[in-house]
């Protein structure tokens, strides 16, 4: 209900512009525009300051621009011709903009032009005319922009007038903006009831200005019943402030474990169904970064669909090269997972110096689409970005996506068997050695994966992958060997645990602990979260 | 019965202290060869005049140095690995705190020649603005203590990762991973300011070991014979451990741990043993090889170099102690000559290393040169 | 009534505090005054679920040559495993004399007091050759330090001789033991537990995979080994069996299904149904 006037002004604002845009009227409006443009030169300041007045109110969509240029010190007039430009600064002089139409006037040399002089009484009318004419404007977002503006600088004169506009704003969340400007400012009143009520109105707000304004009030305000008010609310919005911190640290420690979770999947399906620990596993997510980077390369004017088409592009790629290795070397070593374990050190050597002899031993960027940059701002104290949500979301997608395979699809069941029982498998007919490369180039290919989230949110470069063969060997670890479940809990958890420790610890210390504390819940339960069900888990 | 009473008499090893290297040429090659470039290497260098071809040069001889330091961390890595069955991805961690330990010494024998002249402070602590030594720091302007700590420290932290691990009967590649991690971890460490060991600088810019400059040709040539010395000493310690009935009670937990469980033996404890004194050794060959190459800083920790040693045994023939040594020394030489010529091409010579071993001489350089010696 | 029922488990007669338990010293000795050498009473072990042993009550006397048999998944293994201290049952007692409580003891500490076992596939050290076999499994300290100077006695070697001798082993005593035939293999591993000259044998599948006339000398060894040791054999070949046992205890489901001669146990109409019926 009580929107409905705003939108009718929104409507009316809307039809009226088209409509007189079109017209002659533009024509009339634009010379009365240019007098009072050129009235800014006027000797005197009273005339200049009049001159602004009329400039902004007369509603010309070029207004705000030549004020701003007033307030910039873009404003010149022409010597001779004696008439007011924009003038911007070039190597010999100036290139000059006519401030009415915005089209090039030309250029001249520092001794053609001056600049327009204002005092600093205009200089603070100037501030406000602007302010006022951008709450005013009909774009939301320009209104929105004017209003957060007061809100980081405060001018009481200008909040008074929010008095009148908040009724009006359509909006709900500027509403909510222009509500704190003016609590904030009457903040100051003189009366200690005033002060009562705009605290009163400011309750619920989380913003750092309101945090500090009610600190100084529960600190220094003469009334006693301001200050235990501001106090108690003080307290309140500390309180759920620590709550919201508590929120973003544990989205942070998701965001971490998903990737650990990515980079894991396929060190668990490697390890946990083949028994194989592959030391190139950080090097296959390396390769999938690289891949993101080189589809982007081959569509520049696509970026957004770049990601889309760079997963499919990852997986295949790492997943290749998996299948190669299989085929090529850990076939001859099953049975010796520690030869293996070196041989496939040994190829992570290799390809980390392939990928730096191919592209350059320096990082690379990957850029972000549109979509996924920016971020979901629940409140002043919390907000989500979006890459790493999108980063959550994927890891969850590929965790689903796994559970299928293992287990709707044949090809799962057949791992499954494989890893169960290898010689009974091979006696009901399934082809061990295919089923190996597959389940291994799966792996890898989920490596792939990971690769192409981890390139969202860092650069690439051939040492990307290093650090994660042991991060996912301990996310396995933790979860419990051969169980996907385990790999999602143990890589989220670590994750959390991980990001809780950093404010307390630093960095580095967190990933030290984190690493002693699984050494230690290894000894615990040498089986992990969730150990692998049976005799023969038991008898192992 | 009297001649079944003659075959096992004869059969099982007497009293292994008194012939520990009967039958053992390549033990007995190598420990001749350390001989000789002990007593020839210094007379080459000191007494023969630089302008002769055979001349060696100091450089060269801090280079050998290295290359016997390297050896020694071989030999205690296949006492583990090739005795034991415990691959090691940790070992650089060893290595690189008995090499701290060390620097400590060195970074004490400094005293006020620093570049802030502090008289007890080194200089990175007196630039992080600290007021005293941290009590960690006590006691390595002794010789004696530092020494003591190359083979405690390394020692220390061995026998705890061991008996966490092994108690718990962690084996296999989990073992593996995990002590990759400890190094892992350790270099995150040392990387911190906080630590008190130099951080990502570490300790360098050393001036006296005893009393002598460290950069004197004298001094270079003693580290290379303490080197050379070092590694035979060793050789011989592991030898006697390989010989002995521990030895032989240790390479059967290796082949069949269960079994050696179930005939008594606490086969976690036998392998602490071997793991501890293996971890002491490597933190004899840091020790001496940080005054040779005069730095030591967090990267020593990398997990690469401990993998590095992994392969430099796989190499030369693990379960050998010998052709671990030699690998050592072999990889590390090949090595400065690839880097010198085309350093990008080391990487993927390293890499195919790796590969090549496990795939096709899994007995490294020895099993190679015996399966020539028994075909010819 | 629950103070009651606290009240009467804290006081009951047949059970005390550990606390008030003496120690238990290895050295103490056997007692097998009353007879039996194990004592596994109402033993449940169970894996997620299944219960691999249920309530399984079974004594071996000093000296006794028992064989025990069933069918797969009887609960023969895990038998053997409570008695070595491979798996730690769920409930019942386990005891080796009336003395040693094997439950608070762990594996090494079963091996050294007497139990030796034979594992189902033959293990034993193929990178040494049969003579070190032998002695590492000789009876004697093994603690770490003792191993690194420890030299071979002439006792220690007339001991190995005669056991070689006893398994048939003379002529292969130098070899590798990875390089002998399977049933060498298996009289080694014998070989290897009478070394240890423990009190009970106990002996997984000892003919798993002999030929017959292997078969015949293990009987002939099994056979003259009870009397100084009490040997438990669990087997699954029914001849073999039939030519060695006095006695036969018939496992099913993880408990005692029949015990007796084997002529007794082969006429009991419930052990006919497991092995034919179903």
């Amino acid at each position: 209900m009580q929107r409905n006037p705003g939108y009718w002004r929104l409507l009316v604002g809307l039809l009226l512009a088209v409509m007189v845009c079109a017209t002659v009227h533009a024509e009339t409006d634009d010379t009365a525009f240019a007098e009072q443009v050129a009235a800014l030169n006027a000797r005197s300041f009273d005339d200049k300051a009049d001159a602004a007045r009329a400039i902004a109110s007369s509603g010309h969509p070029r207004a705000t621009t030549i004020l701003q240029a007033l307030l910039d010190s873009s404003l010149y007039f022409r010597v001779i011709e004696g008439d007011v430009v924009l003038a911007e600064a070039t190597d010999d002089g100036f290139a000059l903009t006519d401030p009415v139409t915005g089209e090039a006037a030309g250029a001249a040399t520092q001794y053609e032009v001056r600049r327009v002089v204002i005092n600093n009484a205009i200089r603070g009318e100037v501030r406000d005319l602007l302010a006022r004419s951008g709450l005013t404007s009909d774009d939301p977002s320009v209104r929105r922009e004017a209003v957060r503006q007061l809100l980081d600088n405060p001018d009481p004169a200008i909040a008074e007038q929010i008095g009148g506009l908040i009724d009006e704003e359509p909006r709900a969340d500027i509403r909510r903006d222009m509500a704190l400007v003016l609590g904030l400012s009457r903040l100051q009143s003189e009366a200690a009831a005033d002060r009562l009520l705009a605290l009163d109105s400011l309750r619920g707000s989380l913003a750092d200005r309101v945090r500090n304004e009610v600190r100084t009030l529960a600190n220094d305000d003469p009334d006693p019943a301001v200050r235990a008010e501001a106090a108690q609310m003080l307290a309140g919005i500390e309180e759920r402030r620590e709550l919201w911190g508590f929120a973003e640290q544990v989205f942070f420690g998701l965001s971490m474990g998903s990737v650990l979770m990515l980079a894991a999947f396929g060190l668990a399906i490697t390890f946990g169904v083949m028994g194989v620990i592959n030391m190139a596993h950080g090097e296959l997510i390396m390769l999938g970064a690289y891949t993101t980077y080189v589809v982007q390369q081959l569509m520049p004017n696509h970026i957004e669909y770049s990601v889309l088409v760079a997963i499919p592009a990852a997986f295949l790629v790492a997943g290749s090269f998996g299948v190669a290795i299989e085929r090529g070397i850990i076939r001859f070593l099953y049975g010796r997972p520690l030869e293996t374990l070196l041989a496939t050190f040994g190829l992570s050597l290799i390809l980390q110096q392939l990928v730096r002899t191919v592209f350059s031993p320096l990082n690379r960027r990957v850029s972000t689409p549109d979509w996924m940059a920016g971020s979901i701002e629940v409140n002043a104290a919390f907000s989500l970005t979006l890459n790493r949500l999108y980063v959550i979301a994927f890891a969850l997608l590929v965790f689903l996506g796994l559970m299928a395979i293992f287990k709707r699809t044949t090809l799962g069941l057949r791992v499954r068997a494989v890893s169960q029982n290898r010689a009974m498998a091979r006696a009901v007919g399934v082809s061990s050695a295919r089923i190996d490369a597959l389940t291994f180039g799966l792996g890898a290919g989920v490596a792939g994966l990971a690769g192409v989230a981890l390139s969202q949110l860092t650069n690439v470069g051939p040492n990307l992958g290093q650090g994660y063969i042991i991060d996912s060997f301990l996310v396995v670890v933790f979860g419990g060997v051969g169980n996907l479940w385990g790999t999602l809990v143990g890589g989220l958890s670590l994750g959390v645990l991980n990001k809780f420790l950093e404010p307390q610890t630093g960095a580095v210390l967190a990933k030290v602990l984190v690493l002693v504390f699984i050494i230690l819940f290894i000894q615990k339960r040498p089986q992990g979260l969730f150990p692998q069900r049976g005799r023969a888990a038991a008898e192992g | 019965m009297a001649a079944n009473e003659i075959t096992a008499t004869r059969l099982i090893p007497q009293a292994p202290h008194r012939r520990l290297l009967h039958g053992d040429l390549g033990g007995r090659i190598l420990l001749g060869i350390l001989a000789a470039m002990i007593v020839v290497v210094p007379v080459l260098n000191l007494m023969v005049p630089a302008d002769s071809p055979f001349h060696v040069s100091t450089y060269a001889v801090t280079l050998m140095g290295r290359y016997l330091c390297f050896a020694l961390l071989a030999l205690a890595l296949d006492l583990v690995w090739g005795y034991c069955g415990i691959l090691s991805l940790g070992h650089g961690a060893f290595f690189a705190l008995g090499g701290y330990a060390m620097g400590m010494y060195l970074m004490r024998q400094i005293g006020d020649r620093g570049v802030y002249g502090d008289p007890v402070l080194p200089d990175f602590m007196v630039f992080l603005g600290w007021e005293k030594l941290p009590w960690f720091w006590y006691g390595f302007d002794h010789f004696w203590f530092a020494a003591l700590m190359v083979l405690a420290v390394p020692g220390l932290l061995g026998f705890v990762f061991g008996w966490l691990a092994f108690r718990s009967r962690v084996t296999g590649v989990y073992l593996s991973i995990i002590s990759q991690a400890m190094t892992y971890a350790l270099m995150l460490a040392f990387f911190r300011n906080e630590m008190g060991f130099g951080g990502n600088n570490g300790l360098t810019d050393f001036k006296d070991i005893l009393g002598f400059s460290i950069s004197a040709p004298g001094t270079r040539v003693a580290l290379f014979m303490a080197s050379g010395l070092a590694l035979g000493a060793s050789y011989l310690i592991c030898r006697t451990i390989v010989r002995s009935r521990l030895g032989r009670v240790v390479t059967a937990v290796r082949d069949a741990e269960p079994r050696t469980r179930s005939l008594g033996y606490r086969t976690d404890r036998y392998k602490l043993w071997v793991w501890t004194v293996s971890a002491m050794l490597s933190g004899l060959a840091g020790a001496l090889y940080v005054p040779q190459v005069g730095i030591i800083n967090p990267s020593e920790f990398s997990p690469l170099n401990s993998i590095e040693a992994v392969v430099w045994v796989a190499v030369g023939g693990r379960g050998t102690l010998y052709g671990a040594a030699l690998g050592g020394a072999l990889v590390n030489y090949a090595q400065t000559l690839l880097t010198a010529w085309l350093a990008e091409l080391w990487l993927f010579v390293l890499g195919a290393l790796f590969v090549a071993v496990t795939l096709f001489f899994p007995r490294g350089l020895v099993g190679l040169l015996r399966r020539r010696g028994d075909g010819s | 009534m629950s103070w009651l029922e606290t009240t009467r488990e804290v006081m009951r007669r047949d059970q005390v505090f550990d606390l008030v338990r003496p120690a238990q010293s290895v050295s103490a000795g056997l007692d097998t005054r009353h007879g039996p050498i194990l004592y596994l009473e109402d033993v449940t072990v169970s894996f997620d679920g299944f219960r691999a042993l249920d309530e399984l009550t079974l004594y071996i006397d000093d000296g006794e040559l028992r064989c025990i048999i069933g069918p797969n998944g009887a609960g023969k293994s895990t038998m053997m495993d409570v008695i070595t201290g491979r798996t730690r049952p769920d409930h019942g007692a386990a005891w080796f004399g009336q003395r040693l409580d094997l439950l608070r003891m762990d594996e090494t500490e079963i091996a050294r007091a007497g139990i030796g076992r034979k594992f189902q596939k033959p293990t034993v050290f193929p990178n040494h050759r049969v003579v070190e076999n032998l002695e590492l499994a000789m009876a004697g300290p093994r603690g770490v330090w003792s191993a690194l100077g420890a030299r071979l006695t002439g006792e220690g070697r007339d001991r190995i001789d005669s056991v070689l001798e006893e398994i048939g082993l003379g002529e292969a005593g130098h070899e590798l033991a990875g390089k002998l035939s399977h049933g060498q293999k298996q009289w080694l591993e014998i070989g290897m537990l009478l070394m240890q000259n423990p009190r009970v044998l106990l002996v997984d599948e000892p003919v798993a995979g002999m030929t017959h006339q292997e078969m015949d000398r293990t009987a002939e060894l099994l056979t003259r080994l009870a009397g100084r040791h009490s040997v438990v054999v669990v087997e699954h070949d029914m001849e073999f069996v039939r030519s060695i046992a006095r006695q036969v205890t018939v496992l099913h489901q993880g408990a005692v299904l029949a015990e007796g001669s084997m002529d007794e146990v082969q006429s009991d109409p419930r052990v006919v149904e497991v092995y034919l019926g179903e």
